[in-house]
């Protein structure tokens, strides 16, 4: 139980400090949030700003505390977040360093981490979201590609994607499980398109992919053909594990920035409001230590994060859906003006809960992997 | 940074369950259910002997010689074995008050809302206990006084009830799965029905949450941390011992089953040291 930092991570953590505040006054203004076009640009500006000085690398090749005290850096200074990088950065990116061949680590990361080419996620369909083992998309190997068809959903940035981690079903007589491969489909492949969908806060941030007859090179195949979903399992729990580490940061962030707003606008003087800043405070301060113990176990177990990951993920998708919740009751009618951050910010936490595995399905896993609990209905 | 527990934190926490399987086990436990008021003074002095109440004292001082991290296992432990006595008071006499660290000596202390538990039994009360008037405990291991003065809360008093809570909690959520995975019901067991999963599922997050919160708070001392700890603790202790009641169904809301028993000792430790709403006042004022 040791909270302190090693000299090598403090001092890792220093000059980081320094950089950021010698950089982020350089930064070009952020575009509107709706914009994805302009945010894949400025989300990729930023990551050749990290590369170039080194930075580039961190959430693969650095340690998990490095990593960790890199996020928390970063989103204390108040710098960008991966944002359009997400995918490659958090998702693709690690897959791919875990499980890709020398060729395919060689072809893919890089561009990554310059900030040269952006994924998106094409896992889901309509018929399989949640239950991500009924998939249909379809791979039938002809020669040297696979032939690709058929429909993906809540493909998060297809718009402005190069690359789409793609599920497709190799083997459609086998188990469910174990006869899925995992694909880098090159966005603009003959066969490939991308229809944007409107979330509900107005942002176009994933589309609808069809895909007719697309070929899709065997050597794009990231583990063995039908091991999909083992690779795919590493994803997630990388997605689980670390992916939202910055996140707690900018809640605890987000909550010191209301309490200033409560204080400013009388809000501060009801009890009730008050106490439910309070119960937030520490709930997201204890979500930052469980995360310090994710990442200690993850450090000493070799790099994967483990099932730990939703164990928080489900308080914290609850927990960031009440502080915009709060933030309503502490901006009045300002909750309803779209101008200001938090309430765009609002609209988009109601994915949380349901994105990346539903609160329900992360309750199955917690009670089956975790408490042992006999599989059911 | 390695915020896992240390080999000799595991083997600490090792030792005092083993104590508490052997010395207060179920029968010793309803046992003591039927004897209200009673305080096992040999248990006591052997939780002394183990050190519990030792713990924090300097090695020269005739103590343990360890931390805050260490004495939140060892009162985890205590919470999830429901051990009757004003033990956090005790560990906060060693040093102070003579026979509290070799446990010979009971201590309690007047709480921070005007509530004394184990007047009659205790040796030294701490406070000012002056017209202390015997209130009809909720909790039958648990006797309670009601004084009209009322003191405040040492942090380290409050994050050693937060650890007591995790036990709880702790307890709670192993017990509801255990009996998840044998009744039967419909032809399966219940533990395959998602309705039972989920609250089962629930009660493992809040645990895990509280426990982070309070270890985290037994390393840095933070007096806003252990508020928190606390909060979330209370929470986690009553939410699971509330649902643990469910999953045990009818079973459940009977004397012979003990879920009662960490319930109501919950809603003391609750209400005794820094209850929710003044903790989450001083979290929010850090704000």
């Amino acid at each position: 139980m040791d909270l302190a930092y090693s000299d090598a991570e403090e001092e890792f953590r220093g000059r980081l400090r320094e950089w950021l505040a010698a950089e982020l006054p350089r930064l070009p203004e952020r575009p509107d949030p709706l914009d994805w076009p302009g945010r894949r640009a400025y989300d990729c500006g930023w990551q050749r700003r990290l590369y170039d000085a080194g930075y580039g690398h961190v959430h693969w090749d650095a340690s998990p505390t490095q990593r960790l005290i890199f996020l928390e850096e970063t989103e204390r200074a108040g710098a960008p977040y991966v944002g359009a990088n997400f995918v490659g950065l958090l998702h693709a990116g690690p897959t791919i360093a875990a499980e890709g061949t020398p060729e395919q680590r060689a072809r893919w990361l890089e561009p990554v981490l310059r900030g040269d080419e952006v994924w998106c996620q094409g896992f889901s369909e309509p018929g399989a979201g949640s239950d991500l083992a009924s998939l249909r998309t379809r791979a039938v190997r002809d020669g040297d590609a696979y032939v690709v068809t058929g429909q993906k959903i809540w493909t998060s940035h297809a718009e402005v994607a190069d690359w789409c981690e793609l599920l497709v079903r190799t083997d459609p007589d086998g188990p469910r499980h174990r006869g899925i491969s995992w694909l880098a489909l090159p966005m603009d492949a003959p066969g490939v398109t991308v229809r944007p969908l409107r979330t509900l806060a107005g942002s176009t941030e994933f589309a609808e992919l069809f895909l007719d007859e697309v070929r899709v090179p065997v050597a794009n195949r990231v583990g063995e053909e039908n091991d999909g979903w083992r690779v795919t399992m590493v994803t997630l729990s990388f997605e689980r594990g670390t992916a939202f580490v910055g996140e707690v940061v900018a809640c605890r962030r987000l909550l010191g920035e209301l309490a200033r707003t409560a204080r400013e606008n009388g809000r501060w003087d009801d009890p009730a409001l008050r106490r439910r800043l309070g119960r937030l405070s520490a709930g997201f301060l204890a979500l930052w230590r469980l995360t310090q113990r994710n990442v200690s176990e993850a450090q000493a177990t070799g790099g994967v994060p483990g099932v730990g990951g939703s164990v928080f993920k489900l308080h914290y998708s609850h927990a960031r859906q009440e502080l915009y919740d709060t933030a309503a009751e502490v901006l009045g009618p300002d909750a309803l003006d779209l101008g200001r951050e938090w309430n765009l910010d609002r609209l988009s936490s109601l994915s949380y809960t349901i994105a990346a595995g539903t609160s329900q399905i992360q309750r199955n896993i917690v009670a089956e992997r975790i408490l042992g609990l006999p599989k059911g209905r | 940074m390695d915020f896992r527990l240390s080999q000799d934190q595991r083997d600490l926490v090792r030792g005092i369950r083993e104590l508490l399987a052997g010395r207060f086990g179920r029968d010793a436990l309803r046992a003591a259910v039927d004897e209200p008021g009673r305080l096992d003074r040999g248990l006591w002095k052997e939780l002394g002997d183990a050190g519990l109440f030792a713990l924090r004292l300097p090695e020269d001082e005739g103590g343990v010689g360890l931390g805050l991290p260490e004495a939140v296992l060892l009162f985890e432990e205590a919470g999830r074995w429901l051990v009757p006595g004003p033990l956090v008071a005790t560990h906060g006499a060693a040093g102070s008050v003579p026979g509290a660290a070799e446990g010979l000596t009971v201590v309690t202390e007047v709480s921070g809302e005007g509530l004394v538990p184990w007047l009659d039994a205790a040796d030294v009360v701490r406070g000012d206990a002056t017209g202390a008037v015997a209130v009809r405990s909720v909790d039958p291991l648990t006797p309670l006084h009601r004084v009209p003065g009322a003191g405040g809360w040492a942090p380290e008093a409050v994050l050693l009830t937060a650890a007591e809570q995790v036990g709880t909690a702790a307890w709670a959520t192993e017990a509801a799965v255990s009996h998840a995975r044998q009744r039967e019901q419909f032809g399966q067991v219940i533990g395959g029905f998602q309705a039972v999963k989920h609250l089962c599922a629930g009660m493992l997050v809040r645990t895990e949450l509280a426990r982070a919160a309070v270890h985290g708070a037994a390393v840095t001392g933070d007096p806003v941390e252990i508020a928190g700890a606390k909060l979330l603790a209370d929470e986690a202790a009553v939410a699971n011992a509330r649902d643990c009641l469910q999953v045990h169904g009818g079973m459940g809301f009977t004397w012979e089953a003990d879920v009662h028993l960490h319930l109501k000792r919950a809603w003391v430790r609750a209400a005794l040291v820094l209850p929710g709403d003044r903790a989450a006042e001083e979290v929010a004022a850090a704000l």
